[in-house]
C-alpha cells in the first residue's frame, strides 16, 4: 500500500486535465510531455547515482553534461559535414550519427567522471557544505573550458533526417525526436534497476551507500566502486547532454545548470537514492509542466516547484524515499 | 606488564602497545593482547575502557598512532579495512552494522568475499546454526528482530572461511533467552575459527571464554585464563563492578 499509493496519485494527476480539454488535445500534450519528463529523466538518471545513492550534492553534474552535449554536438558537426550523415535520407546513417555522438560524449564524460571524484570529491565525501563549493567552483572550470574550445555563443546542433519533423497518427500529432528520448530514457531506466539489482557490483554498491564502514570491514573497497558509480552518473549525464542539445537543436555553454535544477527537482520528488521514484519524478514534471502550459501558461513555470513543495509536504522523503 | 599466556601455539593476533586517537582524544593508551589460536579471547573492561576502539583499530577502520597488531605473524596495522579483513578476518561490530535495506540473502552475498562455491557451501551450516535466517531469508534485513539482526551479523562474519572472529558486545539490548541461544551457537563456532570477542555480559563472557584481557582507561591492566577470573572477586569487584 505504501508503494502503491505515489502510483494511484501519479495516476490520478494523469486524468485530470482530461476534464479541462478535448481527448486529441490531450493526447498530444502527454506525448509531449512523457518526452519532456523522459528527457529531464536522462539529466537525472546520473544524479540519482551521485546524489540519491552517493550522497554527493555534486553541482558539477550540470557541467558534465554540457560538456556532453559540446562533444556530441562536434561529432555530429564532423560526421555530417565529411560524409553528411545527418541530411542523408538514410535510417541506418541518421541512427550511426546519433550512435557515435552519444558514445563520444559518454567516453569523455566517463573521463571527466573519474577525474572529478579522484581529485575533487574523494577528500570531501560526506561533508556536504565542502561539497558544493568545490564543485561550484569545479563547475566555473569546466564551463571557461567549454568557452575556450568551442566560443562563448550558441550553437546550432544537427538533428538527424529521421528524427525531424513528427507523425501524425490519428490526428495526433508525435514529435518524432522525443519519441527516440522516450525510449532511450526506457532502456536507461531498466538498465540501471538490472545494474543495481541483480548483479554483485550493485549490491556492493547498495550495501556501500547504506553504511561505508561496514562494507570495507567486508573486505570491498568501497571507493573503487564509488569511482565508477560516479564515471557512471557522469556518463548518463553525458547522455542527456546530446540528447537535450538535438531535441532542442542547439548547445551553449550554460546549458547544463539549467537543466541542473530540474534534475535536482527530480531526484528529491522521487526520493534520494530511487531510480524509479526519479522516473516517477521526471514524468510528473513533464505532463504537468505541458498540461499546465496548455491551460494556465503564466503558471508553467511555477508548477514544479509547487509539486515538490506539495509532494515534500505530504512525503518528506519523496515519493520513494527510504528515509535514511 | 605482565607476562603474556603462553600455552604453547603462537598467538594468531598479536597487538602491541596500541595508541589510538579518536580527534583530539586519546582513547588507547597501550592495549596489549594476543589472541590464542582456536580459543575464545574475551576483552572485558568498563564502559570507555576502549573495548570497542580496540577492535576498530584491528579492523582498520580506526588508524592506531603507535604500536604493532600482527596476524599470523605478519604487521597489518596501517592498511586500510577492506585488505586487513582478507587475511582472514570476519567484523561483528557493535550495534550489528546489518544493511537494513538490503534482504537478509543479500547481506549474506555481500559478506562472501567473492561468491566462491567455498562460501556458499558454508552457507547450510550457518542456516543449521540460525534457522531463522533461512526462513526470513528473503525479507529485509531491517525488519528482522534485535537477535535475529546479530545472528545475521555473526553469519555474515562466518560466511567467508574466516581464521579470526572480531564480535564486539553481540548480547547488547537482547533479552536473556536470545543471548542464551547466541551462546550456544557461538559454543558450536568456537570449535572452527578463532574467537575475540568483547562483552560486557559476565555469564556470557565466562561461560564462552578461554583467556580474558581486561582494558581500564585505554590501558591492558590484567589478563590470564577465564577460569582464574570467574573465582577471582576482588579483581572482578575492582574492574568491573560485578
Amino acid at each position: 500500500m505504501r508503494r502503491a499509493a505515489p502510483i494511484l496519485a501519479a495516476a490520478a494527476l494523469f486524468v485530470l486535465p482530461l476534464a479541462f480539454m478535448d481527448a486529441r488535445t490531450y493526447v498530444t500534450l502527454t506525448v509531449a510531455g512523457l518526452a519532456m519528463g523522459m528527457l529531464i529523466f536522462l539529466v537525472a538518471a546520473g544524479l540519482t547515482l551521485i546524489f540519491g545513492l552517493m550522497d554527493v550534492l555534486n553541482f558539477a553534474h550540470g557541467a558534465v553534461f554540457s560538456w556532453g552535449a559540446y562533444v556530441g554536438f562536434s561529432v555530429a558537426l564532423l560526421l555530417n559535414q565529411r560524409w553528411g550523415w545527418a541530411t542523408a535520407p538514410s535510417v541506418t546513417l541518421n541512427v550511426l550519427l546519433l550512435a557515435a555522438a552519444i558514445l563520444a560524449a559518454m567516453v569523455v564524460a566517463v573521463g571527466l567522471g573519474i577525474l572529478l571524484e579522484r581529485v575533487i570529491v574523494r577528500p570531501v565525501y560526506g561533508r556536504h557544505m565542502f561539497q558544493i563549493l568545490i564543485t561550484l567552483g569545479a563547475t566555473i572550470v569546466i564551463e571557461e573550458l567549454i568557452r575556450m574550445i568551442w566560443g562563448p555563443n550558441d550553437q546550432v546542433m544537427p538533428v538527424p533526417l529521421t528524427f525531424q519533423g513528427s507523425w501524425d497518427i490519428a490526428d495526433v500529432i508525435v514529435l518524432r525526436f522525443p519519441v527516440v528520448a522516450i525510449v532511450l530514457g526506457v532502456l536507461v531506466y531498466l538498465g540501471i534497476t538490472l545494474l543495481l539489482t541483480r548483479t554483485r557490483v550493485g549490491l556492493i554498491v547498495r550495501a556501500g551507500v547504506e553504511n561505508r564502514e561496514m562494507i570495507q570491514a567486508l573486505g570491498h573497497n568501497i571507493y573503487r566502486y564509488f569511482t565508477r558509480v560516479f564515471a557512471a552518473g557522469s556518463a548518463l549525464a553525458a547522455l542527456g547532454g546530446v540528447m537535450w542539445a538535438m531535441f532542442s537543436q542547439s548547445v551553449r555553454p550554460a546549458m547544463g545548470g539549467e537543466q541542473l535544477i530540474f534534475a535536482f527537482i527530480v531526484v528529491i520528488i522521487g526520493g534520494l537514492g530511487s531510480v524509479t521514484g526519479s522516473l516517477l519524478g521526471a514524468l510528473i514534471v513533464g505532463l504537468s509542466y505541458n498540461y499546465v502550459a496548455f491551460l494556465v501558461p503564466k503558471a508553467a513555470i511555477g508548477i514544479n516547484m509547487a509539486i515538490m513543495v506539495l509532494i515534500l509536504l505530504l512525503r518528506p522523503t519523496g515519493l520513494f524515499g527510504s528515509g535514511k | 606488564m605482565p607476562p603474556e599466556p603462553t600455552h604453547g601455539s603462537p598467538p594468531l593476533l598479536e597487538v602491541e602497545d596500541l595508541h589510538t586517537y579518536i580527534g583530539q582524544h586519546h582513547i588507547l593508551q597501550g592495549v596489549s593482547l594476543r589472541a590464542r589460536r582456536d580459543a575464545v579471547t574475551v576483552i572485558l573492561g568498563r564502559n570507555g575502557a576502549g573495548k570497542t576502539t580496540t577492535m576498530r583499530t584491528i579492523v582498520g577502520l580506526l588508524r592506531p598512532r603507535a604500536g604493532a597488531i600482527r596476524f599470523e605473524g605478519r604487521p597489518i596495522h596501517g592498511l586500510p579495512p577492506y585488505e586487513i579483513v582478507r587475511f582472514g578476518i570476519g567484523f561483528v561490530p557493535e550495534g550489528q552494522g546489518i544493511f537494513a535495506t538490503l534482504t537478509v540473502d543479500e547481506n549474506l552475498r555481500v559478506a562472501m568475499r567473492d561468491e566462491s562455491p567455498e562460501s556458499r557451501d558454508r552457507l547450510p551450516r550457518i542456516f543449521a546454526l540460525f534457522p531463522a535466517l533461512e526462513r526470513f531469508r528473503q525479507a529485509r534485513a531491517g525488519t528482522l528482530s534485535g537477535g535475529q539482526k546479530q545472528m545475521l551479523s555473526i553469519a555474515r562474519a562466518f560466511v567467508n572461511p574466516n581464521r579470526l572472529l572480531l564480535i564486539d558486545e553481540p548480547s547488547k539490548g537482547l533479552a536473556p533467552i536470545i543471548v542464551e541461544h547466541l551462546v550456544a551457537a557461538l559454543q558450536e563456532m568456537k570449535s572452527q575459527v578463532t574467537v575475540l570477542l568483547v562483552e560486557q555480559n559476565f555469564a556470557m563472557a565466562s561461560a564462552l571464554g578461554d583467556d580474558f584481557y581486561l582494558l581500564d582507561d585505554g590501558r591492558t591492566v590484567h589478563h590470564g585464563r577465564m577460569v582464574d577470573l570467574v573465582h577471582d572477586h576482588a579483581l572482578k569487584k575492582r574492574y568491573l563492578g560485578v
